[in-house]
């Protein structure tokens, strides 16, 4: 298992090195002069001489491979430059934004698989009957809402007519129930669907057949012969749920003015500030693909075929 | 046994007979996106006002006779935005489509066709791409593109396209070795032929079975991307920029927010009924599997 590990590991090496490529090369390719947007955040009519200056003080006079090699020797000792906007260093602010979002798509997750599960169990067991076709429903829904619009309507609600929870901001844990429903719907939705579709093949497997025939109880036969393997679709989905949920985090963010990383990013969205743009997507992807190794490791350790597979095969 | 006999197990026509489930849920989204597609090709003749016809006497009126679902805070008759906003809505998301089918061929067809290094270099060019989440990867294209609708449609297509590549060069090897396409070849039909007569038809039915579980999918994304002021720019009507738009009456005219977001969210149902059950006909192997 440590071996399987430290290979996913340093698998992790090449692609965020790929991305990092990648993203360079689109700024780069992009029409749109950095050194341009740089004047004008800073004020300066962009002049040729102005811009000619810029470029030489941002080092974009280098040939392309020369930047990206400056670039990411500095980014791997964690300095991503100087926001054109605040002139602060961009791991600096990057940093302070990203706890609450974090915080928000962290619990967002937790939430879509503490209430998931029981739903596609429910679904499952009572196939066909009024429980099933709920849940059902709901998933339904939930595939189809858009999340912001969802906010703004539980903030009517529970806010604005019930006035039971605060309609915005950032405090104490009144403040994010409303935040974690509108984030995690969808995803509390497709994980229930998924997992009542698992449940209801793996009933249909000789082995359950087996234990069914042995005597064993339903409720023994549903949690020790269906539900173990019917959990790994649902590991799987996980990895997904965390680009959705983070990706969701970030729009949600400016219906209920959390103060994210969401909200920071569109700003420097606007203004152009590149070293921003850029830090902050190298940061979500990493923390997406670190979360992708997780539910990797998992899988493999609730799922011996695929770890043992994985094995043999390097 | 001719050449053409085997031919006739080709899965030619699968594209333009999408056989879909007849259930009355069915029914009722077909009639909502025939509806949507009428608004959005019609919106002149069909919206009661021009959308963007400011009158300050008129602002925020509830619904009339004259305005059905009311104005908005710059008196704008509310149907009439919600009309327009069809276009914006569905000709993003067709362009979309449109983007990734043709990408995903170019670059799919290429990785299957030529295999080796090729091949090789291509799909860890996929992998860089499915590595990031799809709204993390529109947000940097559009910082990097600038805001604006046809810069949210590059993004959205650039963040689903690596899937359906895969798909695409997937297929092609598979198809390499089936009895109608060697048939083909020893009857002497050149490469071209073979991908248009024989491949194409089948990468098509695939890649639409995979975009009609994306269109619901993919409104929601633009709809969020111009909330958050980064797609349409005003005065164009679009949902989600109308939701932006009334977020500050939504205590004092709370359906100024509902309207918007329920035209969103039955367009989406629609396209997600349309897709589970084109999905279902056509590619069980596909359940549940999605990777969205």
């Amino acid at each position: 298992m440590a071996g399987f590990i430290l290979r996913r590991l340093l698998l992790l090496i090449p692609i965020l090195l790929g991305v990092s490529i990648l993203m360079f090369v689109i700024i780069r390719m992009a029409p749109g002069d950095p050194a341009v947007a740089y004047l004008k955040l800073s004020n300066i009519p962009p002049t040729p001489g102005a811009v000619a200056e810029a470029r030489q003080t941002l080092g974009l006079d280098q040939p392309i491979l020369a930047q990206y090699v400056s670039w990411i020797s500095s980014a791997v000792r964690g300095d991503f430059g100087v926001s054109y906007v605040t002139r602060r260093p961009v791991l600096d602010d990057i940093l302070y934004y990203l706890p609450a979002t974090l915080q928000l798509a962290g619990l967002a997750l937790l939430f879509t698989l503490v209430v998931s599960v029981p739903l596609g169990i429910w679904s499952a067991r009572y196939k066909d009957r009024w429980p099933d076709h709920l849940v059902r429903g709901f998933a339904f829904l939930g595939v189809s809402t858009p999340n912001f619009w969802l906010g703004f309507l539980l903030v009517l609600l529970f806010s604005l007519t019930l006035k039971w929870l605060p309609p915005m901001g950032k405090g104490g844990w009144q403040h994010m129930i409303l935040p974690v429903l509108a984030v995690s719907f969808m995803s509390l939705a497709i994980n229930a669907r998924l997992l009542r579709a698992s449940m209801l093949e793996t009933a249909s497997a000789r082995h359950v057949l087996y234990a069914r025939l042995r005597g064993l109880s339903d409720r023994q036969v549903e949690r020790s012969h269906i539900l173990r393997n019917a959990l790994l679709p649902i590991v799987t989905a996980t990895g997904m749920h965390v680009g959705e949920l983070l990706g969701g985090t970030l729009v949600i963010e400016s219906v209920f003015g959390w103060p994210g990383i969401g909200r920071y990013a569109v700003s420097a969205i606007y203004s152009r500030d590149f070293p921003v743009i850029q830090c902050f997507t190298l940061f979500l992807v990493t923390i997406f693909v670190i979360c992708n190794l997780v539910v990797d490791i998992v899988y493999a350790w609730l799922d011996p075929r695929i770890r043992l597979n994985a094995e043999a095969a390097i | 046994m001719s050449v053409a006999s085997l031919d006739e197990h080709a899965p030619r026509r699968t594209v333009w007979r999408l056989p879909i489930r007849d259930t009355w849920a069915v029914r009722i989204a077909l009639v909502i996106v025939v509806l949507l597609a009428i608004a959005a090709i019609a919106a002149p003749l069909v919206a009661p006002y021009d959308p963007n016809a400011v009158d300050l006497t008129q602002r925020l009126q509830g619904p009339s006779l004259a305005h059905w679902l009311g104005t908005d805070h710059l008196g704008r008759d509310e149907l009439s935005r919600l009309i327009y906003g069809t276009r914006v809505s569905l000709g993003s998301v067709a362009l979309c489509i449109v983007l990734i089918m043709t990408l995903a061929i170019v670059v799919g067809g290429a990785s299957g066709y030529l295999g080796g290094r090729v091949d090789q270099a291509v799909m860890r060019f996929c992998d860089i791409f499915l590595a990031f989440p799809t709204i993390v990867l529109a947000l940097f294209l559009i910082g990097i593109l600038g805001t604006g609708m046809v810069n949210v449609v590059i993004a959205i297509a650039l963040s689903h396209f690596a899937w359906y590549a895969r798909m695409v060069r997937g297929l092609v090897l598979s198809f390499r070795q089936r009895d109608f396409v060697l048939a083909s070849r020893a009857a002497g039909a050149s490469r071209i032929r073979i991908f248009f007569e024989h491949l194409f038809p089948a990468i098509m039915a695939q890649m639409i079975v995979l975009a009609t579980l994306d269109i619901g999918h993919m409104m929601l994304h633009v709809a969020g991307l111009s909330f958050l002021g980064l797609g349409v720019q005003p005065p164009t009507a679009e949902w989600g920029v109308m939701i932006n738009d009334a977020r500050q009456f939504v205590w004092s005219k709370p359906m100024l927010i509902l309207w918007p977001g329920l035209a969103l969210l039955l367009s989406v149902m629609a396209f997600n009924i349309l897709g589970d059950s084109v999905r279902d006909r056509l590619d069980p192997s596909l359940h549940g599997d999605h990777p969205h």
